[in-house]
Order: structure tokens, then sequence, then C-alpha cells
């Protein structure tokens, strides 16, 4: 494998569109900044999900028309958004119950890395000038129900994200359920890291050889695991 | 007759003092009391100690306070926003002390400070270096960290709509931290769009009651902050 290959399987979209088919009717969801709230626009028809924006709104809907905004109306990566019919502002102490307390049933994060027994490190890279900032990723980690993972299964550099244990500062212990990658959906297991589904242009090989830990196929019995 | 109402931002932050520590609403701009914050710039006050989700945009609101220097200690969960380097640059260059804490935590700790709930367990960040030096406690086999809850001499928030007892509505987002934090400080100041007579709210409708508020100004238009910065503005 070459570092061009990096983007290699599934695009953005189509990670994005295939974590969506998994998301059960009726779920309330917490979308994180970046890839995870591209899942919003391939939740299937059929499908009415419910999302939960941590600064206080659950019921969030895609962003206004152009200049019907209201700055106050904002996402938790503070862009304008809107409220669906049905839905409630609240404040953060409350807010962050629905997340602590285990009410909200999934959220989807981007990750730096993840490790085989389901650590995650997805807020710095610890290098001593950077600036740190955590905002709400350790308490999602921590109290929703199941935490999926979406991201590139190597960084730019084509260096594995998915790993023994995680090098970074960690946001959460054995917290992530299932990985979606550009070339693979991976679940955490007691064994480690199972391959669920493979991107139609890459085998078995070409994926474990871009991961830094052993990779299982899929078992009969496997599903999405559950905390 | 109760009436909680000053008439300027400046009479209603003239007795915040050196090294208060002061909790400020807002989530990005939604919520930021930009008008307190001014206020609070040209009375002076320094040395501070602010709690609040994020550290400002631009140079103005809650960015121009830091900017200028009154500010020695940031307890916050993302002091990173876009169109900012002020706290990047203080921080950095040894002037400003940050508590980073996580977002829920911050809350949970503002709200136990005005609930009289002097710390609580959370698994929130156990096993990560924000857990480090903290009690760990094991409960049903699962481990939590103890942290403590959080009060302030004075918060600053913005609301939409006050009676004069400080009854308070909000508006959408900006609401956030605005209701724990009035709780937690020994005295709370709001700026509001606008003030009515006791009674106009339906009591079943209050989101924050007056009981928590003992200041409040009217600013009928008060600037958003995206707007400022887009315009260049800096204060002061």
């Amino acid at each position: 494998m070459t570092s061009k290959d990096s983007k290699a399987g599934w695009s953005r979209e189509e990670m994005a569109a295939r974590l969506a088919q998994d998301i059960p009717n009726g779920s309330y969801v917490n979308l994180g900044i970046g890839i995870p709230e591209l899942v919003a626009k391939f939740v299937p028809e059929d499908k009415t999900l419910i999302y939960h924006t941590e600064n206080g709104l659950i019921g969030m809907g895609p962003s206004p028309v152009a200049g019907q905004g209201d700055p106050e109306l904002i996402n938790a990566g503070k862009r304008q958004v809107t409220a669906m019919p049905g839905a409630a502002y609240f404040h953060h102490a409350d807010s962050f119950v629905m997340i602590r307390g285990g009410h909200i049933d999934l959220c989807v994060l981007g990750a730096l890395q993840v490790a085989q027994n389901g650590d995650l490190a997805n807020w710095s890279t610890g290098e001593p000038d950077a600036i740190p900032a955590v905002g709400g990723a350790m308490d999602l980690v921590a109290g929703v129900k199941s935490i999926y993972v979406i991201t590139q299964h190597t960084t730019k550099h084509g260096e594995p994200k998915l790993v023994e244990s995680c090098t970074y500062p960690l946001t959460g212990l054995g917290v992530v359920n299932r990985i979606y990658t550009n070339l693979a959906v991976i679940d955490i297991t007691p064994e480690g890291f199972q391959v669920v589904e493979l991107s139609p242009s890459v085998d078995f090989k070409d994926v474990q050889e871009r991961t830094g830990a052993p990779l299982f196929t899929k078992r009969e019995s496997a599903t999405a695991g559950k905390k | 007759m109760i009436d909680k109402r000053v008439n300027t931002a400046h009479e209603a932050v003239a007795d915040i003092f050196d090294g208060a520590t002061i909790m400020i609403g807002g989530f990005g701009e939604a919520g930021s009391p930009v008008e307190l914050l001014h206020a609070l710039i040209d009375q002076g006050a320094s040395d501070l100690t602010i709690i609040s989700n994020n550290t400002g945009s631009g140079e103005v609101g809650l960015a121009a306070l830091i900017k200028a220097g009154r500010v020695s200690k940031a307890i916050c969960s993302y002091p990173r926003t876009a169109n900012s380097t002020v706290f990047t640059e203080l921080y950095r260059s040894g002037s400003i002390k940050l508590e980073l804490v996580p977002q829920g935590t911050l809350a949970e700790r503002i709200r136990c400070g005005g609930a009289g709930v002097p710390a609580f367990y959370t698994a929130t960040a156990v096993g990560t270096p924000l857990a480090e030096g903290k009690e760990l406690r094991e409960f049903e086999g699962k481990k939590y960290v103890l942290e403590r809850g959080l009060r302030a001499d004075f918060t600053i928030i913005k609301a939409r709509t006050a009676d004069v007892h400080g009854n308070l509505l909000y508006n959408k987002t900006a609401r956030n931290f605005a209701p724990i934090m009035a709780t937690a400080a020994n005295t709370t100041i709001v700026q509001v769009q606008n003030v009515v007579d006791a009674g106009d709210i339906d009591p079943e409708t209050i989101v924050t009651p007056g009981i928590f508020v003992d200041r409040v100004v009217c600013v009928a238009q008060p600037a958003h902050e995206s707007e400022l910065v887009a315009a260049g503005v800096s204060y002061p």
C-alpha cells in the first residue's frame, strides 16, 4: 500500500450513509462536529431520528435558509441551525443529565485514535503548544448508550488510527462500540477489532495492513456491542 | 415593592472587585452578555477568575475582557474559538491560567455550587488526564471521579425578558449555562431586552425564578458578537 491509497474505499458521504443505515428509527442521537454531522443527510426517509445538541436543544433541524437564522439558535459547532416541530430547549445541566444519565441512544464522534479495547482519543494530540479544549466529548462517551466512531482509516500520513493502545491523551476508557472508516465497518469486541463489512474496493489484507492491531473476521453471532 | 432594575450596565457591574470570581453565561455568542462585559472592561476590575464555556471571539465581549489583561484564570471547557487568538496568545505566554473542565462536568459543578452540594462523583473523564490527581471511587463495579461544586462572587448573564422580580425567560439556545450560573453566585446580574411588570409572565413558563437574580438591566438591542467581529470592532 502507498500513502496515496489512504483515501481508498468509501467516500466521506458513503461512510456517513453506511452508518445512517444502522441507526434504529426513533433514536435520540448526538452527532459530533465534522464527518459525524454528514450522517443526518443520509438517514433513510422511512426513519425519524431526534437530534440532540449539547448546548441545549433536542429536536435540532438543518441549517436555516440564508438570512433567516438566529445567532442564538446554534449547534455545538456554533453553526446556526433550526428547531423541528416538537423540539425543546433546556439549560446545560439538563442537557448533560440527558447525556450522563444514559438518555441519549447514540453518539457519533470523530477520532484521532481508537484502541482495540475501545479506548478513544479524540480531543488532544498532547502537543505542548496546543491549547487544550475538550468540550462535551468526555461526557458523551461516558454516558451515551452507544458510541460510533466515523473516521478515515489512517491519518493523512498513512499512519493507522485503529491501534493496539492509544498514544494520544484519552477521551474515555473502553467506550467505543463500532467504527466506520473509509475501508470497513469494525466492531469492538472482547477479542479486539472484528470486521463487520469491507468497502467493496478493498480486501481483508489491505485493511489489516493499514490497521495497527489484529483484525478478526465477523462471526455469526456478532452484532454492534452495547455498553 | 420589589424592583431589581438598575439603570445602566455600568451601574450593574460597579461593585465587581479585583480578584473576583465571575461566572459568564454563553455558549459561543449565544447568550454572551456583551454589554455587561463591555461595562466590566470600562469599570476596570482585574485579576479576575472567569468561569465560562468558551473564551470569546474576535476582540469584543469576553475576548476583549481577556485581551485587556483583566483575567488571570479561566475555568473553561473549550477555550478555542474561530476568529480569536486572544486567549491563545496569553495562554502560551503564561499570562493566563487554565483549568480545563469537561463541559458536562462544568455544568454539574455549577449546578451543585448553586444547590449547596459540595462535590459529586461522575464517570466523565475517568482514565483521562483531566481526572489526574482526583479521588476515584467505585460504585457497583464502575469507576467515578470526585468533582467539586463551583461558586462565584458574581454571575453575569443575558436573558430575553425579565419582570421586576427578576423572573427570567430566555431565547432559544442562548439559555445554555445562564439558569444554573444564576443559582451559583453571591450576586447575579442579568441583561435583558425587555422588563415587564410582576404578573406579566405566566408563572408556568418562568425558566429562572427571580430568587436567583439580584440585578436586571435593560439592553433593548444587544449586539451580536458575530456581527461585531464581522464589522472588525475591537472593544474599547
